[in-house]
C-alpha cells in the first residue's frame, strides 16, 4: 500500500507528511511528526486526551484520519504557549494545581482553548459540559473547573494577571 | 529532626507552590510510557483468549514467523516455567508463578483477554497480521463469572488443586474458594443478644476498574550480553524490575529500569502485565520492542478491583451504643488468588470502638481478570454495606447518623476491630467537623436528599530512598525513588526546602531510575508523602549536619557550636565567635576546600504511619420517571495529619471520592453469556465526566501524627472509601428507598420505584 | 514478658486453639525465632506475610524493633494499599 503525501499546517507553521491512507491523524502527530504530547487514552473518542483543533474546530484526533489534514490548519498542545510563554490557561492550570498525573490536561486545555476562544465568558455548568468529553481520572475536575473559570476572567480583562 | 507540633513555625510546609513538573505537563513534554521511541523500535501486541475459560490444546506461531517484518513471536514455552512462589511485592502478597501465568497463559485461559502470545513486527499493520496468523486450538471449559455461583458445589473449578486455607476440618475436594480469614474480638452474638434494635442488610457491589487515563505502555532493549533497559509508566520501577527479572530468569543487576511519566494508577499498576512480554522478545529479536495496550486490553485483561457481596448485621442500645456486630465478606479474586478480602474485613468496623465484633470474608476465584490493587482495596466495598446499615441503624433510633457515630466512634486507645489499640487519631474530629460544616444543615427541595458516610484505612509506610545533593552554587538536587503520581515531587521538594531552610524554588526534585537511587516501594498505600517524605526529610537533615561541619571548618570552631537557621550557619552562642551568618550556597562554594561534596543519601523502612478516618456529605436528586441520580452537593472532611501541600491533598480527596461516586452510581463491569465483557470502553464503562458533579469540597483536619517529622498521614485512600454509602444513604432520605446493589444506576432505581409501588 | 494475640486465621493452623501467649523476646526478630520453635511454621509465616502492631502502631518488616515487657503485640496480615 503507498503512502500519501499530504500538505498541511500544524501550530501555525508548514507542514508536510506521508501517511497510510488508514492512519489516524493521533498516529502521524506521534510517530511521524513526533509530537508526542497529544495522548490516546482510549483510541475511541470517548476520552478527549488526543484533542486537537481542526481549523479552530476542537476535534478527537484519534477520530480523524492523517489524510484529513490536506489543506487544513491543525492546532496541539505544542502550539499552545508562544515560545516561553504560557498561555494563561495552561498558567492557570499550574496555580490550581488542576492537574495530578497530568496525562488528560493537553487534551483538556486545548478543549478549554477552544472553548474560551468561542465563549470568552461561559458560566460553570458550560464548562463543565464542554469539557464533559475529557476525561480525568485524578482530580474530580474541581480544581479544572476553578482554572478554567479564573483563565476566562483574566483573559476577558476582569482581573490582574 | 523533631516532630514540628507547630503549624506557624513552617515556612514552606503548608503553601501552594506550582509544581516542579508542571511545566512540562501543560505544554505536552512530560514523556508518559508510550512516548518515547528508540531507534529500531519494533511494534509489540499481544494474542488474547476469545475464551473465558479454556484449555490451550496447541499454538501454531509458524504462519506468524513467516510474515516479512515479524522479528519476534512467543508464547509461554518461550519463558521459564517458574515455580510457585509467595512474595510480598509491590502492592501486597503475590505468587510469582501466578504472575507469570496472568502475563502469558501456559496451560489454560482463566478469563477472556488472557494473553496467549505475543508478536513484535516492524509496524503495527504487520503485528495485526501476525496476531491474526498465529493458530491457537482451545478446548473450552464451562465458565463463571460471579463469586457466589464460584462457591457453589458444583461450579467449574479453575484449579484443580485448590484446596481452601483457613477452614476447620481442612475441606479434602478443589474448590474455588481460596482462602477463608476472620478478624474481631468479643462474642458477636452475645453482643447482638444484648441489643435493643438490630439492623441487617445484604448487599453487593460490582468488579470497576481503576481506569488510569494512560493504558500500559512500556519499551524495553535487551543488549547481547542480557543488559535490558526497560522504560515503564508504572507505580514502581524497582517493582516491574524484581517481577521481570523473576519472571524471566534473569538478575535484577542487568535490568535497569526508567521511571516514565505515569497517567494513573490508583493501584492497577502496580503488577506487570507487559514487560517482560517486552523483554523477552527484544532479547529474540535484538531490537527494542514497544508495547502499548488498547483501552480494550486494559479492561478486559488488567485491573479491576474485586465485586463482591456482604452481610452486615449491627445490634444497639436504644441510646445507640453499639453491642454487636458481624460481617460476612465474599470477593471476587479473579483468575488467580488475591482478592483484597482481608483489608475488607479489617476496614469494615474500624471506625467503631466495638466490644464485640466479627468480620469473616472467603476469597474467591472466577474467570474474570485477576484483581489488582485499587485505591484502599477492598475497604470501599465493606464500607458500602457497614455505613448503609449504620445509616439504617440510626433511622430505626431516630438519631441523627453523625451523633450515632460519635457516639461509637474510635479514638485513641480503642481497641481496633482487626486487633490493634489505636495511638492518636482523628476521627472524633472529622465527625466534628462534618456536623459543624454549614452543608450539613442546609436546606433540601423536592426528590433530594442527604446522606453521610465514613471511612477508614491504614496506611503504610515501607521501603524508601532519597538523596539530597547540594550543588555548587547552593541550589539543592533532590533524588527519589518514588513515582510521582499526584504532585509529590513538589512535596519531596518542599520537605527538603523546609528542612534546609531555602526557598522552595533551590529546590528541584527528580525520580530516579533503579541505577540511580536505592529502592523504593511502588507509590501506592498512602505512603509516598509519608515514607519517601521521611527519607527525604532525614536525607536533608544530614546535609545540614554536613554544612555545619562545613561552616565550622570555615570558622575554625567545633561543629558543635553551629547551628543552622533560616537557610544559614551562625554560631550557637557568643563564645562561638562574633562570625557572621555562612548561608548554604556560601558553604557549597568552598565544598571542594572542605572535604568534597555535600551529599546525603537515606534509605529507610519507614514505620509509624498514621491511620486516617474520612467523612463524607453527599446531597442527591432523584429523578422518579427515569432513575437518575444527581449530585447536587458533595463534602469530603478527612484527617490528613498534616498537609505538605493543601492543593495536592486537596486534589487527592477530589479525586478519591469522584471515583467513588463513579463506584456508586455508573461502573461496573457486564458481563454476556459466554463470560465475556460486553462494555470494554470509556463509551460503556461510564466514569464520571464533569458535568455528572459539583464542586467536591475537600475540608481538612489537621491531627499530626507524630511519628512523621511534619506529622503527616497518609491521605489518597480514605477519600474513595465513603462515598457508595454517602450516597446510597442521601437516595434513602430523597426516596425512602434502600439500594442495596452498586451501581446505582437509573435501571436499578428505576425498578427499585417500581417495586415500591408494587 | 510481651504478650501476642494470635489471629484467628493461625491459631487453627498453628497453636492448637491459643490466642494469646507470652514470648521471651526483645526484639520482633527474636519474637519471630521464639514463635517458630515453638509451633514449627508459624514464626515463618509471620515472618513472611505478617506484620505487628506494638502498643497500637503497626510495623512491617522490622527485625530490630523493640520489645518491652509488657507490650501488647498483635499480628495482623501485612498492609498494603493502591
Amino acid at each position: 500500500m503507498s503512502k500519501i503525501h499530504v500538505t498541511t499546517t500544524v501550530n501555525g507553521e508548514p507542514a508536510e507528511f506521508l501517511c497510510e491512507p488508514q492512519e489516524s491523524m493521533l498516529d502521524v502527530l506521534r510517530d511521524t511528526l513526533k509530537l508526542t504530547g497529544s495522548k490516546e487514552g482510549c483510541g475511541s473518542g470517548d476520552c478527549g486526551a488526543c484533542s486537537i483543533t481542526l481549523d479552530g474546530r476542537l476535534v478527537c484526533s484519534c477520530l480523524m484520519l492523517g489524510v484529513e489534514a490536506e489543506g487544513h490548519s491543525i492546532g496541539t498542545i505544542e502550539g499552545v504557549a508562544r515560545g516561553d510563554e504560557l498561555h494563561p490557561i495552561q498558567r492557570k492550570f499550574l496555580e490550581h494545581a488542576a492537574l495530578q498525573c497530568g496525562f488528560c490536561t493537553p487534551g483538556l486545555i486545548v478543549a478549554v482553548k477552544a472553548l474560551l476562544e468561542k465563549n470568552p465568558n461561559p458560566t460553570e455548568t458550560e464548562a463543565r459540559f464542554w469539557i464533559a468529553g475529557n476525561l480525568c481520572r485524578c482530580t474530580g475536575y474541581d480544581k479544572i473547573l476553578r482554572a478554567i473559570m479564573d483563565a476566562a476572567a483574566e483573559l476577558r480583562g476582569e482581573v490582574a494577571a | 529532626m523533631n516532630f514540628v507540633a507547630n503549624k506557624s513555625d513552617l515556612k514552606v510546609v503548608g503553601t501552594r507552590p506550582v509544581r516542579p513538573d508542571g511545566m512540562d505537563k501543560v505544554t505536552g513534554k512530560a514523556q508518559f510510557g508510550a512516548d518515547l521511541t528508540l531507534a529500531g523500535t519494533l511494534v509489540g501486541k499481544i494474542k488474547r483468549s476469545p475464551h473465558a475459560h479454556a484449555r490451550i490444546v496447541a499454538i501454531d506461531t509458524s504462519k506468524a514467523l513467516a510474515i516479512p517484518g515479524v522479528k519476534s513471536v512467543i508464547t509461554a514455552a518461550d519463558i521459564p516455567d517458574i515455580p510457585s512462589e509467595e512474595a510480598f511485592v509491590g502492592e501486597g502478597p503475590t505468587n510469582f508463578r501466578d504472575q507469570s501465568l496472568n502475563c502469558i497463559a501456559r496451560d489454560k485461559v482463566l478469563y477472556e483477554g488472557h494473553a496467549v502470545a505475543a508478536v513484535a513486527a516492524t509496524s503495527s499493520a504487520i503485528a495485526d497480521a501476525a496476531l491474526a496468523a498465529i493458530e491457537v486450538t482451545y478446548e473450552v471449559l464451562p465458565h463463571v463469572i460471579d463469586v457466589e455461583a464460584a462457591m457453589a458445589e458444583d461450579a467449574p473449578i479453575l484449579f484443580e488443586g485448590m484446596i481452601t486455607q483457613g477452614v476447620d476440618p481442612k475441606p479434602t475436594k478443589a474448590s474455588n474458594i481460596v482462602k477463608k480469614v476472620a478478624f474481631g474480638h468479643g462474642d458477636w452474638q452475645a453482643g447482638m443478644a444484648e441489643a435493643d434494635v438490630v439492623v441487617e442488610g445484604k448487599y453487593d457491589t460490582a468488579a470497576v476498574h481503576q481506569a488510569y487515563i494512560e493504558p500500559h505502555a512500556c519499551i524495553a532493549s535487551v543488549n547481547p550480553d542480557g543488559q535490558t533497559t526497560i522504560f515503564a509508566s508504572s507505580q514502581g520501577q524497582f517493582m516491574i524490575r524484581q517481577y521481570t527479572a523473576k519472571i524471566l530468569g534473569m538478575d535484577i543487576a542487568d535490568i535497569r529500569v526508567t521511571p516514565a511519566e505515569i497517567g494513573g494508577g490508583f493501584g492497577g499498576k502496580t503488577i506487570v502485565y507487559i514487560e517482560p512480554l517486552a523483554v523477552a522478545m527484544s532479547r529474540q529479536a535484538g531490537r527494542p520492542v514497544k508495547i502499548v495496550m488498547t483501552r480494550d486490553e486494559v479492561f478486559r485483561a488488567s485491573g479491576p478491583t474485586s465485586g463482591g457481596t456482604i452481610e452486615v448485621k449491627i445490634g444497639a442500645k436504644k441510646d445507640g451504643t453499639i453491642t454487636g456486630a458481624y460481617a460476612m465478606v465474599k470477593l471476587q479474586a479473579g483468575a488467580f488468588p488475591g482478592s483484597p478480602v482481608a483489608p475488607a474485613c479489617m476496614c469494615a468496623f474500624a471506625m467503631y470502638d466495638l466490644k464485640n465484633v466479627m468480620a469473616e470474608g472467603y476469597d474467591v476465584v472466577s474467570n474474570r481478570a485477576k484483581v489488582a490493587a485499587y485505591r484502599a482495596p477492598g475497604a470501599p466495598i465493606s464500607t458500602f454495606a457497614v455505613e448503609s446499615v449504620m445509616d439504617e441503624l440510626a433511622i430505626k433510633l431516630g438519631m441523627d447518623p453523625i451523633d450515632l457515630r460519635m457516639k461509637n466512634a474510635a479514638k485513641q486507645g480503642t481497641k481496633a476491630s482487626y486487633g490493634p489499640v489505636f495511638p492518636v487519631i482523628g476521627f472524633e474530629e472529622v465527625l466534628e467537623a462534618a456536623k459543624a460544616h454549614p452543608h450539613w444543615t442546609a436546606p433540601l427541595g423536592p426528590n433530594q436528599g442527604r446522606g453521610v458516610a465514613t471511612g477508614f484505612w491504614f496506611n503504610i509506610g515501607g521501603e524508601s530512598s532519597a538523596s539530597v545533593f547540594v550543588n555548587e552554587d547552593g541550589s539543592v538536587s533532590v533524588v527519589s525513588g518514588s513515582p510521582d503520581i499526584g504532585g509529590s515531587r513538589a512535596s519531596m521538594a518542599m520537605m527538603a526546602a523546609e528542612v534546609l531552610g531555602i526557598p522552595y524554588e533551590k529546590v528541584r526534585p527528580i525520580i530516579g531510575d533503579t541505577a540511580q537511587i536505592g529502592i523504593t516501594g511502588v507509590t501506592g498505600g498512602s505512603r509516598v508523602t509519608f515514607a519517601t517524605g521521611m527519607a527525604t526529610t532525614q536525607a536533608a537533615e544530614r546535609a545540614v549536619d554536613e554544612l555545619k561541619k562545613r561552616a565550622a571548618m570555615i570558622w575554625d570552631i567545633s561543629p558543635d557550636a553551629v547551628d543552622w537557621k533560616d537557610g544559614e550557619a551562625v554560631p550557637a552562642g557568643a563564645n562561638a565567635g562574633g562570625f557572621d551568618p555562612l548561608p548554604l550556597a556560601a558553604i557549597a562554594l568552598k565544598a571542594a576546600k572542605t572535604g568534597g561534596p555535600i551529599n546525603a543519601e537515606v534509605s529507610i523502612n519507614a514505620q509509624g504511619a498514621g491511620a486516617a478516618f474520612g467523612a463524607h456529605i453527599a446531597d442527591v436528586e432523584v429523578d422518579p420517571e427515569t432513575g437518575f441520580v444527581k449530585i447536587l452537593r458533595y463534602t469530603a472532611v478527612q484527617d490528613v495529619g498534616r498537609a505538605i501541600h493543601p492543593s495536592y491533598v486537596e486534589g487527592q480527596i477530589q479525586g478519591g471520592a469522584t471515583q467513588g461516586i463513579g463506584w456508586a452510581l455508573n461502573e461496573e463491569y457486564i458481563y454476556d453469556k459466554n463470560g465475556r465483557m460486553d462494555n470494554a470502553g470509556f463509551l460503556d464503562y461510564r466514569v464520571p465526566v464533569a458535568s455528572d458533579l459539583p464542586m467536591i469540597e475537600a475540608v481538612l483536619v489537621e491531627v499530626p501524627n507524630p511519628r512523621h517529622p511534619f506529622g503527616v498521614r497518609g491521605v489518597g485512600e480514605v477519600p474513595i472509601i465513603p462515598p457508595m454509602a454517602a450516597i446510597g444513604n442521601a437516595i434513602k432520605a430523597a426516596t425512602g428507598m434502600r439500594l442495596v446493589s452498586l451501581p446505582m444506576s437509573p435501571p436499578k432505581v428505576r425498578a427499585a420505584f417500581d417495586a415500591a409501588k408494587g | 514478658m510481651p504478650t501476642i494475640s494470635i489471629p484467628s486465621s493461625l491459631r487453627r493452623q498453628f497453636t492448637g486453639g491459643m490466642t494469646q501467649l507470652e514470648v521471651e523476646a526483645t526484639t520482633f526478630r527474636r519474637l519471630i525465632l521464639e514463635l517458630e520453635r515453638r509451633f514449627p511454621g508459624l514464626g515463618n509465616q509471620v515472618e513472611e506475610s505478617m506484620a505487628i502492631a506494638v502498643d497500637g502502631e503497626i510495623f512491617q518488616d522490622a527485625y530490630s524493633l523493640q520489645l518491652k515487657a509488657g507490650s501488647d503485640i498483635v499480628l495482623i496480615p501485612k498492609i498494603a494499599g493502591g
